[in-house]
């Protein structure tokens, strides 16, 4: 095993992905201390999804090193799974079971991988369901629920895992704006606890308040890395000041 | 105006009449009349119950082999559909060669095949093996592996073990794609977000993707079944005597191929379209379920 650089809980170290000739991600070194909340930016295709994809292997790099808590990420990795239990993942399209309750949906994988018993798996996601605000909720089916429930769910799903780290890719932009709200408060609150997140998302309002980092991509390279107020304010390249006037017009 | 909307009026009454008349299901109807009208010739007819009589134990036959058949053929299928949609090239290219040849050869074909060729072969080298492990003292003289095959042993691999052999093998390719479909029919997006809770590929395969490519596998698995009662008339070419073939016995032996045939037609006729019902219903079942 390759010792991790440095004592942070995200080392991404020139990683590179490629797709055939197409390089998702382009020589990309990030650290992220435990607790930081780290929002990446940037134009449709720059790689933000890939990036966060091989954070939790859902992608293998082509090249590069990743270390999540220490534990250094290789295809040779025994307990890959036990790396991606530590990190818990949101998707756009919430992806949630749709043969499963919403209490079943977040049981299922306490059970399956953390091998809790049924009614510490329930009691669990009963408190993950009170915590992003939908308790009535544990009998219904995903199909009849709101987009904004069932990105609430999918957050409840992935916290019942206890991850060190919560990964979020758009987690809003599927959904109707009345409802974004509901789904950004519970992040919010997610980020004043101390949770590490990593999150790709263009509500800017949510990166002022919640952010520490912002990371500006652009065709797979990390374009710049500082805090909102410094990105806004004062931001160092070209690319970026004409992404942000687009995206905060 | 008052006359003109009348007529309208009566047309449409009419019009909505053929309409549902024509929407009935008059071949249910036909079917259920000439079933009714054969039975009661059945009971009326000597000649009919004495072909039904011979007849009993073939139903027994054809019920028995289809049925075990099939329990093989769709485990082979999971089994082969897995390896399918497997990223593994050894498991899928195995998996893969397996569809193509048996999809590629006529039942008939691959049941002849499977029970003059690939069955002898394998039990002479089972024997082989029996006999060998007997030379280096692991196994008795008389074991198992070495009598397999043995008629005076009570090893024979009889014509009905090798015919639901052969109707195994051949529709589990059928059933393999059949389950290749319904695991690709779920979203990328569920074998993600199972595998990013941390479990594995099995893991989200059981709990995840089967469950719900099962909803949608039943009813083509449930037409197979059907196809499978129908097709295991085959084994009568290796003379097992199922519905068919003493069909044939009774007919050639007695001349009566009018009524022997009527009485065969019936008998798989009644049962494949009730089974179809029957998968008619599971399917409306399970879309209002969805
Ligand atoms: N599985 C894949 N196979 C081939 N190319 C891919 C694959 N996934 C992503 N790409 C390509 O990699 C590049 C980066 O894609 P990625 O999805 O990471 O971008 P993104 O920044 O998330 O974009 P968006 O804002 O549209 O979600 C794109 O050119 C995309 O076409
Ligand atoms: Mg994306």
């Amino acid at each position: 095993m390759i010792e991790s650089p440095k004592n942070s809980m995200v080392v991404i170290q020139n990683v590179d992905k490629h797709f055939g000739t197409v390089k998702a991600v382009n020589n990309v070194s990030v650290t992220i201390e435990a607790g930081e909340v780290v929002v990446i930016i940037g134009p449709s295709g720059s790689g933000k999804s890939t990036l966060l994809r091989c954070i939790n292997f859902l992608e293998v790099p082509t090249s590069g090193d990743i270390w999540i808590d220490g534990i250094h990420l290789s295809k040779k990795t025994k307990n890959i799974n036990a790396v991606r239990r530590e990190v818990g993942m949101v998707f756009q399209q919430f992806n949630l079971f749709p043969h499963l309750t919403a209490l079943e949906n977040i049981t299922i994988a306490q059970r399956v991988v953390r091998k809790r018993s049924k009614s510490e798996a329930a009691e669990i996601a009963r408190q993950q369901l009170k915590r992003v605000g939908i308790p009535e909720k544990e009998n219904v089916y995903p199909g009849q629920l709101s987009g904004g429930q069932q990105q609430r769910v999918a957050i409840a799903r992935a916290l019942a895992m206890n991850p060190k780290i919560m990964l979020f890719d758009e987690p809003t932009s599927a959904l109707d704006p009345e409802m974004i709200k509901e789904v950004l408060d519970v992040m919010l609150d997610l980020a004043k606890e101390g949770m590490t997140m990593i999150v790709v998302t263009h509500e800017m309002g949510f990166a002022r308040n919640a952010a520490d980092r912002i990371i500006f991509m652009d065709e797979g390279r990390v374009i710049e890395d500082t805090t909102p107020n410094e990105l806004y304010d004062n931001p160092q390249h070209d690319r970026t000041k004409l992404f942000l006037s687009k995206i905060l017009q | 105006m008052d006359s003109s909307n009348r007529t309208s009026g009566v047309a449409t009454t009419q019009g909505q009449i053929t309409d549902s008349l024509s929407r009935l299901p008059w071949w249910l109807l036909i079917l259920v009349l000439g079933a009714v009208f054969l039975i009661f010739r059945f009971i009326n007819d000597e000649t009919y119950r004495e072909i039904f009589n011979f007849l009993r134990s073939g139903i027994i036959v054809t019920i028995r082999v289809t049925v075990i058949a099939y329990v093989f053929a769709i485990t082979f299928g999971l089994l082969a559909g897995l390896g399918r949609v497997s990223s593994n090239p050894i498991i899928y290219n195995i998996a893969t060669l397996y569809v193509q040849i048996m999809r590629g050869l006529p039942i008939l074909v691959t049941l002849l095949y499977v029970s003059f060729v690939i069955i002898p072969l394998v039990i002479t080298q089972i024997n082989t093996l029996g006999v060998y492990l007997a030379g280096i003292g692991l196994l008795g003289e008389e074991n198992i592996l070495a009598m397999l095959g043995n008629r005076r042993a009570g090893l024979e691999v009889n014509f009905e073990i090798r015919a639901i052999i052969a109707l195994a093998i051949s529709y589990g390719a059928f059933s393999a794609e059949i389950f290749r479909a319904g695991i690709e029919s779920i979203g990328r997006g569920q074998m993600e977000a199972a595998r990013s809770l941390g479990m594995n590929y099995f893991e989200a395969m059981r709990h995840i993707i089967l469950p719900q490519a099962v909803r949608r596998v039943l009813p083509p698995l449930g037409n197979d079944f059907i196809a499978m009662l129908k097709e295991s008339s085959l084994v009568s070419a290796l003379g097992v005597q199922d519905i068919t073939q003493l069909g044939r016995l009774y007919s050639a032996s007695s001349f009566e191929y009018l009524k022997t045939y009527n009485m065969v037609a019936f008998l798989y006729l009644s049962m494949t379209i009730l089974l179809s019902m029957g998968v008619k219903t599971m399917e409306t079942r399970l879309r209002t379920n969805d």
